[in-house]
């Protein structure tokens, strides 16, 4: 029932409220002298030289695929794993089980494929 | 007053009471944490401010509020504004779902201002049927705050430390993922007070092994822990991914990164320790008072586990990253499967067991 996510929404207003209430508030009590080598990047110490978005590893981006790919596959198993034990308990048939057995199965081709094709290594 | 009135104030009760438990527990968790790593290293750590030292949180709470705060020039000021609201508000909004006491039947409330037409109340703020699915999402938006924090700074060490942190995070809720399937599986329900009940009258799931394991790990991952925490490797990236943050901005990563630490401990303790579940005793035999001890009991199972969090951090030295990739994918990833399908085998093997 829909009511009963109503808890949820309270707290999610408590939650916004309470990170915005601090961060306003050390906006109103603190100091505020700022200088141009405040505002400044900070680099240890060294003057920056170029913008900071710069072309970064392809790697994030294959992993990000591969994990976007499993974790889809992993909320397959969700309604699954709910039901399996009413489903035993009342039918008493296996079926249930070789049917993830063949799914995982079908995961594991693909995610050999991709350890094979290098895609989770990481030097 | 009616019942939709009543609940409604009992809801409010109980978000008050999570909320400020989470609260004061981030300060309390913060001097344990600085306590327990001084007498680690052989010193004292922080013990004047009020009674040993407990005030020691609340005053550099006061500190960080009224120091400056300093908005840089170069940042995407919606997005930098926006970071630590987005990584505070989920941390505090996990902690909804978790129960976190046995429910008190309707004969033990007195409280003349609601009536006497009580329903019993469940010590949960929110009772819905898919209570993992919400933990394993809102737990997922942490990492937009990260990223957000990251990219609006135009800090090298910051975008560096956000790319890092997003990549471990998503790398280990798969294991994460896996490891609830294993319970879920136990438990046949996606509802935490359904999961919690089972437990009572069974078994705790802790006699799953594996999937615990594999699922503390994760927690670690998860909550940017050591021996996890590349994402601000102080060495490296002087902090990461809040590196340009002054002030309560700061303040409140560090907020978020601690109520994620009690929350996750509390799910650890609600899917593998029985959650309130107190060893051999009915919690409704002593009315108001077992309810009372349930409650402390659970607390005091989160903070064994806010202790080993504490322990491990101060111990253990960090992962390099390609190691770190290597743990989540290539080992975390298949056991946690292996554990899915051997708990599936295990539940049609002894069937007759759990009728």
């Amino acid at each position: 029932m829909l009511i009963d996510y109503l808890p949820l929404l309270i707290v999610f207003l408590a939650a916004v409220g309470f990170s915005v209430f601090n961060w306003g508030l050390s906006h109103l009590v603190g100091p505020s002298n700022p200088d141009s080598k405040k505002l400044e990047v900070y680099e240890s110490g060294v003057t920056p030289d170029s913008d900071a978005r710069l072309k970064f590893s392809i790697k994030f981006y294959i992993i990000s695929m591969i994990f976007i790919i499993f974790d889809i596959e992993i909320v397959f198993m969700y309604p699954w794993a709910t039901v399996f034990k009413d489903f035993l308990i009342k039918t008493g048939s296996h079926f249930i089980f070789f049917e993830m057995a063949t799914f995982v199965l079908i995961l594991l081709v693909g995610y050999y494929y991709a350890w094979k094709k290098g895609a989770l290594e990481w030097e | 007053m009616d019942a939709f009135t009543q609940n409604l104030i009992f809801t409010v009760l109980k978000i008050a009471f999570v909320l400020t438990f989470t609260l004061l527990g981030v300060t309390m968790v913060i001097l344990a944490e600085r306590r327990f790593s001084a007498f680690i290293q052989d010193r004292l750590g922080p013990n004047r401010t009020w009674f040993g030292g407990l005030g020691q949180s609340f005053a550099d709470g006061i500190k960080l509020i009224v120091k400056e705060d300093v908005i840089p020039n170069h940042v995407d000021r919606l997005v930098y504004l926006l970071a630590p609201v987005v990584m505070m508000t989920p941390a505090l909004m996990i902690g909804a779902v978790i129960p976190f006491g046995a429910t008190i039947p309707s004969g033990e409330l007195w409280l003349p201002l609601l009536g006497a037409n009580l329903e019993n109340l469940v010590l949960q703020i929110a009772n819905i049927n898919v209570g993992i699915l919400y933990f394993v999402s809102v737990t997922s938006i942490g990492v937009y705050g990260i990223v957000m924090g990251g990219w609006a700074q135009n800090n090298k060490y910051s975008l560096l430390g956000a790319l890092r942190a997003s990549a471990q995070m998503i790398s280990y809720e798969l294991p994460l993922g896996l490891s609830v399937v294993a319970v879920v599986l136990m438990a046949g329900s996606l509802s935490l007070g359904e999961i919690v009940k089972v437990q009572q009258e069974g078994f705790w799931f802790i006699l799953n092994f594996p999937a615990f394991l594999v699922f503390l790990i994760a927690v670690f991952a998860e909550t940017n822990r050591l021996p996890f925490d590349l994402a601000e490797c102080e060495q490296e990236l002087v902090a990461g991914y809040h590196t340009e943050y002054s002030s309560m901005k700061f303040g409140m990563f560090l907020l978020a990164e601690y109520a994620n630490l009690i929350t996750s401990s509390a799910f650890i303790v609600t899917l593998f320790f029985g959650g309130w579940d107190v060893p051999f005793y009915d919690e409704t035999a002593h009315g108001l008072a077992g309810v009372l001890l349930s409650v402390i009991v659970f607390a005091i199972k989160i903070s064994f586990f806010v202790f080993l969090f504490i322990w491990v951090r101060w111990s253990l030295p960090r992962f390099r990253y390609d190691q770190l990739m290597h743990l989540g994918w290539k080992r975390l990833l298949p056991i946690s499967l292996a554990t899915v399908v051997g708990t599936a085998i295990l539940m049609v093997l002894f069937k007759d067991l759990y009728h």
